[in-house]
């Protein structure tokens, strides 16, 4: 008995270190200027006062990054979902020679660390015309080997029986890929959706080597520039990065379940 | 041949994106670190110099120590934190999955929103941390702003954000682990250290030997907290490799140099985690 209270005391307290820090963000995103001044005013706000939020726009297009975001984690999870569910359905369903080959190729790209590419990448995209574009922020985020691996497994575990029934109704490979392999793959599309989006939403080295103007910068690029721009103001800082944690936050609470499925994933493909 | 246009079909998309975006660039990477260019005129082929050059580049070898000093601090307390919230959330106990959300949500959000935010509160002068040390009467350090709790502040930084991560894979390590093992080593008299040691331990180590390496790995590419938090400083006493990269690249526009640079550090990972896979016989445990 008395090692559960322990066990939830310890619980509580790693609770409260990490949920801590998060309710001091709110908390400054909410406190007046002249109140942030004094060293010796109290912790809390008094009053407490949305004024941080609203002057989140004036020194930069703050919503413009938010909206930049938003598009491109969009449309970069519903790509990845495209480009790896197909090559899945190659590496599980097509026997053509060099299979394994070309899969151990997707797989070794999984070694390979954006940090490391970033410069030839970036003359790449010069030489395109891509540099400060959406597309050149998109392009190199939209094939995931980790999601190609993710669904492969996925389909694997699917019966072949299931397709040969579809082909002698007569159907070809689209198909029985679009029609009758992929709603059963539904819990594998989501939990890697869940992941593309949180990585998208939270990239920084790329977007901020190709996004050169305000135009095209995303909210974690947008973010580091809020400080230090005049003496750091934190109440906006604050306020800034709570924008930003919100939506993640609240993909989280709805899609938990596959957030952490996903995680764990990871730990699996070891 | 229906077959063939089929695997082109399917294939393609994914193919043409690593091979463009991902295979090309890391080639790329092994021939612009063989150039001498500033990417305004042509590249000059100029054999090892770059690699000659980094051999005496002091700044280099600093950025190099320090990466090396961030994970000296980082990855012993991250997987000793991660593993001890893993051991606490193994249990069939109420409000265990709440608990586990709350360990998460560094991991969901963002570096930049993360190091900001302990920017923030480790702010030397009027910061939280600080604030509540002054009230029992300890006089904080300067932590971002000191030279030597620069590091050390990058790398608190990061093992929050990260307990929780390591904690999700090692529990998921801990639920796989038969309940009869150890209830029969219980049954034979063995303690709670005798169960961690004899039993847990090493049916865990295949998840712990995952963890170490994905740590190992993200941890020499370092840079979103560093760049946001301290952008090398003070001084120069936190930069790390990649921020070289970073800055070689594209504040001095010498993407030879920073290529050379990028291929020590792939390198240096590939070296590592190589040496990861050896070492994992002596200590890894797989059915």
């Amino acid at each position: 008995m008395s090692k559960n209270v322990l066990r939830y005391v310890a619980l509580t307290l790693g609770a409260v270190a990490m949920i801590g820090p998060f309710a001091w963000m709110l908390i400054t995103s909410l406190t007046g200027d002249a109140q942030l001044a004094r060293i010796d005013a109290s912790l809390l706000p008094d009053p407490p006062t949305v004024e941080p939020y609203e002057r989140l726009g004036e020194a930069f297009p703050f919503w413009r990054f938010a909206a930049n975001s938003v598009g491109v984690a969009v449309v970069s999870t519903l790509l990845q979902l495209v480009t790896s569910a197909t090559a899945a359905y190659a590496f599980s369903r097509l026997r053509f020679r060099g299979s394994n080959a070309v899969f151990v190729l997707y797989l070794a790209t999984m070694m390979i660390p954006m940090q490391v590419i970033i410069v030839p990448l970036f003359i790449e995209m010069r030489h395109l015309g891509l540099v400060d574009s959406y597309a050149g922020l998109l392009l190199p985020t939209l094939v995931s080997s980790f999601g190609v691996f993710m669904l492969r497994q996925a389909f694997m575990a699917l019966p072949k029986e299931l397709d040969e029934a579809a082909y002698v109704d007569g159907a070809g490979h689209l198909r029985v890929f679009a029609q009758v392999l992929l709603p059963l793959v539904a819990p594998a599309l989501a939990t890697f959706a869940v992941f593309a989006f949180m990585s998208s939403w939270n990239a920084f080295l790329w977007p901020l080597v190709i996004a050169q103007t305000e135009a095209h910068m995303t909210l974690p690029v947008g973010l580091s520039l809020l400080q230090g721009r005049y003496s750091t103001a934190w109440n906006v800082v604050m306020a800034g990065s709570t924008m930003s944690v919100l939506p993640i936050l609240a993909l989280y609470v709805f899609a938990q379940r596959y957030v952490v499925r996903g995680i764990t994933f990871t730990g699996i493909k070891s | 041949m229906r077959t063939a246009i089929a695997v082109a079909g399917f294939l393609a998309p994914s193919l043409l994106l690593l091979l463009g975006f991902w295979i090309g660039p890391m080639l790329g990477t092994a021939w612009v670190s063989l150039q001498d260019w500033n990417l305004i005129g042509v590249p000059t082929f100029v054999g090892l110099d770059n690699y000659t050059e980094l051999l005496s580049d002091a700044e280099f070898h600093a950025a190099l120590g320090h990466t090396l000093a961030y994970l000296a601090g980082y990855l012993p307390l991250v997987l000793v934190s991660g593993l001890a919230v893993a051991l606490l959330l193994d249990a069939k106990l109420p409000a265990m999955t709440l608990y586990r959300a709350t360990f998460f949500l560094p991991v969901i959000s963002s570096w930049v929103a993360v190091s900001l935010l302990w920017k923030w509160l480790l702010n030397p002068a009027d910061g939280l941390v600080n604030r509540i040390l002054g009230m029992v009467g300890v006089a904080g350090p300067g932590w971002w702003t000191d030279p030597d709790w620069a590091m050390p502040s990058v790398v608190l930084a990061s093992v929050w954000k990260d307990v929780g991560f390591v904690a999700v894979i090692l529990l998921a390590g801990l639920q796989a682990i038969p309940r009869d093992l150890l209830e029969a080593a219980a049954l034979d008299g063995a303690g709670w250290w005798r169960k961690l040691r004899s039993i847990t331990l090493p049916m865990l180590s295949p998840s712990l030997f995952f963890v170490t390496v994905i740590s190992l790995i993200n941890g020499f590419q370092v840079f979103d907290q560093v760049w946001v938090m301290t952008e090398g400083g003070p001084g120069g006493a936190s930069s790390v490799v990649v921020e070289q990269i970073v800055k070689n690249a594209f504040s001095y526009g010498r993407v030879g140099y920073a290529s050379a640079m990028s291929m020590v550090l792939f390198a240096v990972i590939l070296l590592v985690t190589l040496v990861q896979l050896r070492l994992q016989r002596r200590w890894v445990h797989y059915e």
